[in-house]
């Protein structure tokens, strides 16, 4: 069998919840393994085994420094995710803009039945 | 930097496997925004999403009870959905599921939705959850935005098109 396109298996890497945790700490900045363990709150290894996943479908890049390797996110290969969704995304905000004009009605209905102060 | 609070987008995120979340502020209060969600004549003038009008929109609101949605797209292809209400807290919480009409085994890959709305400084945050019973499922829903976005795309084409003869 052929491997998944590499958009799938960007897919794969963050369906996973502890992967999506790496990734949102990597998104504030470049952290070390060790940094990884503490905040995620795994074993060495497991964080090790993830961040090799995430490295596969190039989600983080890592740069090694004397003894210790520092890994960081690349968001390029999640960006078919965004897109993907993002069309979802517009389809409820078009639901919503027009939610707000009847949310702008109802309030002015309301400010005129003199309903009082709150 | 632009504070969460004044956007006035809709946020979606996915936060497990099976799961997806759309969070939306409003600049109105909770109780206007539950009537809005739960009275069929407002229904209909904003589900419609700006691509053809919402038909029919039944709202049975009490625990056990149905609401079937049925939308028509300007190619005049109906769009139905239905689902039972679960839980319901006024103004604050629905608890609901939703079936979408258009596939065969529509009462089996209905999603649990859960709708709550929080009110800050008369403002409020409406929060969307969807819960499907596989990923497969959920992967399913996100792709039919997709399609629309497709869609809309193929009618300006067809408009540029037109324009041009």
């Amino acid at each position: 069998m052929a491997r998944a396109a590499t958009t799938a298996d960007a897919f794969n890497a963050v369906a996973e919840p502890r992967r999506r945790q790496i990734l949102d700490e990597l998104a504030d900045g470049e952290r070390s393994v060790n940094d990884l363990v503490r905040q995620v709150r795994l074993s060495q290894p497991l964080v090790s085994k993830h961040l090799r996943v995430l490295r596969e479908v190039g989600l983080v890049r890592v740069r090694e420094a004397g003894r210790q390797r520092f890994y960081r996110l690349n968001g390029r290969p999640l960006k078919p995710i965004h897109d993907w969704v993002s069309a979802y995304e517009a389809l409820w905000n078009k639901r919503f803009e027009a939610l707000d004009e009847v949310l702008e009605e109802l309030k002015s209905k309301e400010d005129g039945d003199g309903n009082g102060d709150e | 930097m632009a504070t969460v609070t004044s956007r006035r987008t809709a946020v979606l995120t996915l936060p497990t496997d099976t799961q997806f979340k759309v969070v939306r502020v409003f600049n109105a209060p909770r109780h206007l925004v539950y009537r809005a969600w739960t009275t069929p004549e407002l229904v209909k003038r904003w589900w419609h999403a700006n691509r053809g009008e919402v038909i029919l929109a039944e709202v049975d609101l009490r625990v056990g009870g149905k609401w079937r949605w049925v939308s028509v797209t300007p190619d005049g292809m109906e769009v139905a959905f239905h689902g039972v209400y679960h839980e319901i807290v006024p103004n604050e919480r629905i608890v609901y599921t939703e079936a979408f009409e258009g596939v065969s085994n529509a009462d089996e890959s209905a999603t649990l939705n859960t709708l709550t709305l929080v009110e800050k400084d008369g403002r409020t945050t409406a929060t969307m959850l969807t819960e499907a019973h596989s990923r497969e499922v959920r992967d399913l829903i996100l792709s039919t935005g997709m399609e629309d976005g497709l869609q809309e795309a193929l009618d300006l084409l067809e408009e540029v098109a037109v324009s041009l003869l």
